[in-house]
């Protein structure tokens, strides 16, 4: 079974978000940069996979540079080789990227064979576009399923697992090669070896210039085949009134008749 | 949490583990209104106490530091919040070998208990996890521990508490601070303003950004340290407590180990300094974790995993363990490592209060209480005194330069001489290119470029041979050169001339300057113009607290001149004792003059020789401690009769700009009589000991008096004066020890290589055990070094009665071997010319 992941850097962001003062980022001076919690799932599940059914894992992002070190972040965890496409950092849009991804795709497939199985976060954490794994699918001609909690592998398919609107699961069965989203829960990831660490750190990244980086168009300005970010608000901040009802044992009464109040307990 | 008061007795700024205990601390000292502020939210209000990793290692060369140490470990304890687990500083190298050794005499001379060396199998039998084959040998401290810092602050918040003395406001955010006439008037917060007299400054690495705005200064950097938790880990799976294993510093590699649960604690002293700007530090807020945990840089921490990995292949090895935390955590750095304590010379009630470690926090803030109480702290805070500070060392780039260069100290072997290399020169003597022609080895001493010996005088040393005591060992002849003692014997022989240019200087002028000089001095400043008083200054408690000379120049001029290391410090002494009607003023004109020295048997003829006609030079017309001015080559200079090499001569106090010129003419008229430039290694050390002359910071420090120092004198003055009714009472009193010359009998070590003490070694009786007086002191070589005269190499100690005697046989402590020395001089009689003749001549 080969599994590709797909990983987008982003922000470590805190309580409160910094933008930059012309609004089209997040200031990430004091920040440091990670990938989704869905993603991270991602991650885990292709690692099982191949623990389990034998075959190879490969982790591939579109982004800067720096995306380097998410990328090592997967090889520290077992998986095996890494590919960049590499940016100038701009933003990029959805359509963008998947195309730049299914192409990259096609063309790993060509050298090496073919992915059974591609992985991808069910949104990214920062501009949350739900689209990027849907689109690679499409352009791949490849089934797709997102939003997942479950997945068993077999020889020929897999079963995925999501939950169903209002509650219960819904069940699919998909041939292989297939595309799925997968949604943090579907698993809980490992952390790195120091071993891991070391060994990802010595691993080659394979680095393939993508857009303006490759001396082509700028992908988000020139393609514009999807929404575009235009500027970064932040929302009110919601304020918020905190009333101290007592204090020590002496405060439970007045707990006891909030929790009435609002439903938890009953009177 | 309550309100914010409207007015408050003193205000703490901070409630990490230094505001929280300076809380508890000026509470017991019987404060009421404090107020303690906090920004952030308690308990852990996302200062570096909050990610500290909390162990507590009790050795430090540094007596103050070990002190502080000593002293905090223990309120630790008293608090139920000390976990002793031991610890182990382990050696890959030979070099670091010989540095536990040190450690080990470090520790017997501050009272660390139980320190021995261990060799590898030792140490795997209390770290069995570790690869022993890696290292050769480790220093064992049984006292090592484990701290709960949050749990400590908090209970000394409540304890505070508890006596009605404090109140604490967490959320709230101080925005400014008000000084009216150089006195701290008002707190402004994001929650209204307090009106208060006294601020404490508790706050870490944001300290410098709080000092800012009362237009003070706290020169301290933030910078970043590495730590990674990894776990759980399959041998720790039944942990029976936080720590059952002592905790590892892996010294050659700056790194420490640590068992704490089920996890494993790896932390880094070896990348780059990551420094940060105080105003740079994120809010609480936009915090990812806390403003003190930044982003894991993880390229600066991948070199450090391997030596781990080496050390300790079970754990680190392992792949079911995992990295479950890697932060950079912020701490502060200092220029010179030392905390930054005390009022700060700009602003009268603003105290700084700024820790480095956990491990010394508690202990500076009950220093810093009794200071500000009673201005008399138990332990001697010189070392860490904000006052220490010269305008240079406020700069961001000292502070950049000095603190990047530090850090990568912090496990290093640190020679005790050794120089700092970063943004230097600062400040240079007029005749600087001239020391730089004669092939001087600069040391640095307040910013000022010192010749410590010239490397022309070499040809003195065959005049010498082996008079001048040549070291075959390393680490002595690091930082030093035989020339020291060829010039210093020139020097007896014939002259030699020396730059004082680090001097501090103070014209302190006006009709009250006489009465507010008599108040802080101990002995008479009350003289005739034109005479010159040595005088030591007490604290309250008649614990020393400088020795430096006054010049009477007029009846109403004094110029008072001390060393220039904590020059600074005393400035604020002095200003600090000037009159509030404003009747005398203090002059700080130590960029105004420079000084040199020219002293030995031959000195009158060469001031003669380069002096205007007419000046009368004689022991009857200019005699000892007595100054007047003398004109050379057109310059008018003020000559000081006074010696602290035990000879003939004088410091000559020139106007900077006419320095170059005054140097010159003094050598060529020393160059018929033989005279020799000579550095402060003769100056400072080898002729200093041997005249006995005690020096500030080694002999004469708060914890000892003056008749313990063997200056106390037969008659006291009139007037009153700070400390005097303590030293009324010591007076009479035996003291319970004396500081003694010792001679190094034989300094042969067992593989027959002659040894040379360089200071703070423990004094052992014969049997080998440490020597403490009745005041639990132990006794340790204060100052070290040759006595090329006397043929020996001289240690100075403060021995209790039953050894201060002359003849007693005892021994020291240097790189674990015992040498055999005998007490030469007990009291303040000179080794070298008892009856000071040459002095007097």
């Amino acid at each position: 079974m080969n599994v590709l992941v797909c990983v987008k850097r982003v922000p470590q962001t805190g309580g409160r978000i910094v933008l930059t003062a012309d609004g089209q980022a997040i200031d990430t001076k004091f920040l440091g940069f990670t990938i989704s919690p869905h993603e991270e799932c991602g991650v885990e599940e292709a690692v099982r996979i191949v623990e389990a059914h034998g075959g190879s894992s490969a982790v591939l992002t579109l982004g800067p540079a720096a995306a380097e070190d998410q990328l090592r972040d997967a090889m520290a965890l077992s998986i095996e080789r890494a590919v960049l496409l590499e940016t100038d950092g701009s933003e990029w849009d959805p359509v963008s990227t998947a195309t730049a991804i299914a192409d990259a795709v096609r063309a790993q497939e060509a050298a090496d064979g073919g992915f059974d199985l591609i992985v991808f976060g069910n949104e990214s954490a920062d501009s949350g576009g739900y689209q990027v794994g849907i689109r690679v699918a499409v352009a791949l001609g490849r089934p797709v399923v997102t939003g997942l909690k479950g997945l068993e592998v077999g020889d020929e398919r897999i079963t995925a697992r999501r939950e169903a609107p209002g509650g219960g699961w819904e069940t699919y069965e998909l041939p292989l090669p297939a595309v799925v989203g997968v949604k943090e829960g579907i698993n809980l990831p490992r952390y790195p070896s120091v071993p891991g660490r070391l060994r990802a750190k010595k691993k080659e990244v394979e680095r393939i210039p993508v857009g303006a980086a490759s001396g082509g168009p700028a992908a988000a300005a020139g393609a514009a085949l999807g929404p575009l970010m235009v500027v970064l608000r932040l929302p009110e901040e919601q304020a918020s009134e905190a009333e101290i009802i007592g204090r020590g044992a002496e405060a439970a009464p007045a707990v006891v008749d909030l929790l009435e109040k609002i439903g938890v307990l009953d009177a | 949490m309550a309100t914010l008061p409207e007015r408050a007795k003193v205000v703490v700024i901070g409630a990490g583990i230094v505001g929280n205990s300076m809380a508890w601390h000026l509470a017991k000292q019987g404060w009421k209104d404090i107020l303690l502020i906090e920004k952030g939210t308690l308990p852990n209000p996302g200062g570096s106490t909050g990610h500290a990793s909390n162990f507590i290692f009790l050795t430090d060369h540094s007596k103050e530091m070990a002190a502080f140490t000593l002293d905090s470990a223990n309120q630790y304890r008293d608090l139920g919040v000390y976990h002793e687990c031991g610890g182990i500083e382990v050696a890959r190298t030979p070099e670091r070998l010989g540095e536990l050794k040190r450690r080990i005499a470090s520790s017997t001379s501050w009272g660390v208990e139980g320190a021995r060396l261990l060799t590898p199998a030792e140490v795997k039998a209390m770290v069995p996890f570790i690869d022993e084959t890696v290292i050769l040998g480790g220093f064992y401290t049984p006292g090592v521990g484990i701290v709960d810092s949050l749990q400590a602050g908090t209970l000394m918040r409540q304890a505070a508490m508890d006596l009605g003395a404090l109140t604490v406001t967490a959320g709230v955010e101080v925005t400014g601070i008000d000084t009216k006439d150089g006195r701290v008037t008002r707190v402004r917060t994001d929650g209204g303003e307090v009106e208060t007299e006294v601020v404490v400054i508790a706050c870490g690495i944001w300290s410098p950004r709080l000092a800012k705005m009362a237009g003070a200064s706290i020169p301290l950097q933030p910078a970043v340290h590495q730590m990674i938790d990894i776990g759980p880990v399959p041998r720790f799976a039944n942990a029976g407590s936080e720590v059952d294993y002592p905790i590892v510093r892996d010294m050659d590699t700056n790194m420490y180990e640590r068992q704490h649960g089920n996890g494993f604690e790896i932390g880094s002293y070896a990348h780059r300094a990551i420094l940060m700007d105080a105003d740079d530090i994120p809010s609480i807020a936009a915090s990812a974790l806390s403003p003190t945990m930044l982003p894991f840089t993880q390229e600066d921490f991948d070199p450090q995993l391997e030596d781990a990995l080496e050390l300790f292949p079970e754990i680190v090895g392992d792949e079911s363990v995992g990295v479950k935390l890697a932060i950079n955590g912020l701490l502060s750095l200092t220029p010179d490592g030392n905390p930054i304590i005390g009022e700060t010379p700009e602003v009268k009630g603003l105290w700084s209060v700024a820790a480095i470690w956990i491990k010394e926090a508690p202990g500076i803030a009950k220093t810093v209480a009794e200071w500000m109480t009673h201005g008399t702290p138990e332990i001697d805070p010189h070392g860490s005194d904000v006052a220490r500070f010269y305008d240079h060392h406020k700069t961001a780039q000292h502070i950049a330069a000095r603190t990047t260069e530090g850090y990568n100290k912090t496990y290093g072997i640190v020679h005790p001489m050794e120089q700092w290399a970063s943004n230097r020169p600062i400040r240079l003597s007029p005749a600087y290119d001239r020391h730089v022609e004669l092939g001087a080895t600069f040391f640095e001493a307040a910013g000022w470029e010192r010749p410590f010996w010239y490397g022309t005088n070499e040809s003195l040393l065959a005049e010498y041979g082996d008079r001048v005591m040549p070291r075959a060992a390393e680490w002595e002849s690091r930082w030093w050169s035989p020339i020291i003692n060829a010039e210093h014997l020139a020097m007896r022989d014939r002259a030699g001339l020396v730059d004082l240019s680090a001097f501090a200087i103070f014209d302190v002028s006006g009709p009250g300057a006489c009465a507010a000089l008599e108040r802080l001095c101990v002995n008479r400043v009350d003289v005739a113009p034109g005479r010159t008083v040595y005088t030591p200054l007490l604290n309250p408690a008649g614990g020393i607290l400088a020795d430096l000379t006054i010049m009477r120049l007029r009846h109403d001029l004094f110029r008072v001149v001390t060393g220039g290391g904590l020059g600074m410090r005393d400035r604020k002494i002095f200003i600090d004792g000037m009159p509030a009607d404003g009747s005398a003023q203090l002059y700080d004109a130590t960029n105004s003059l420079t000084t040199f020295g020219l002293w030995g048997p031959r000195a009158r003829d060469i001031l003669a020789a380069a002096a205007e006609g007419g000046a009368d030079l004689s022991h009857a017309g200019f005699p000892f401690l007595t100054s007047k001015a003398v004109d050379i080559d057109g310059v008018r200079t003020l000559a000081s009769r006074i010696s602290y090499v035990g000879e003939l001569g004088w410091e000559i106090y020139v106007p900077i700009e006419q320095g170059l010129r005054v140097w010159d003419a003094l050598w060529r008229a020393g160059q018929p009589h033989g005279m020799a430039p000579v550095g402060i290694g003769t100056y400072a050390v080898t002729a200093r000991l041997e005249k006995g002359y005690r020096a500030h910071g080694a002999e004469l420090e708060l914890d000892f008096n003056l008749v313990e120092a063997g200056m106390a004198r037969p008659t006291l003055k009139d007037a009153d004066f700070v400390g005097r009714a303590a030293y009324e009472q010591q007076r009479p009193a035996p003291p319970a020890a004396t500081l003694c010359t010792l001679t190094v009998d034989d300094p042969t070590s067992s593989t027959g290589v002659r040894r040379y003490m360089l200071g703070r070694e423990p004094i052992l009786d014969l049997e080998g055990r440490r020597i403490v007086d009745a005041k639990g002191r132990g006794s340790y070589v204060t100052s070290a070094g040759s006595g090329p005269s006397v043929g020996k190499h001289l240690l100075m100690a403060y021995l209790p009665p039953t050894h201060a005697k002359v003849g007693e046989r005892l021994q020291v402590e240097y790189f674990g071997e015992r040498y055999p020395v005998t007490v030469a001089v007990a009291g303040a009689t000179p080794l070298f010319d008892p009856d000071n003749s040459r002095i007097r001549a």
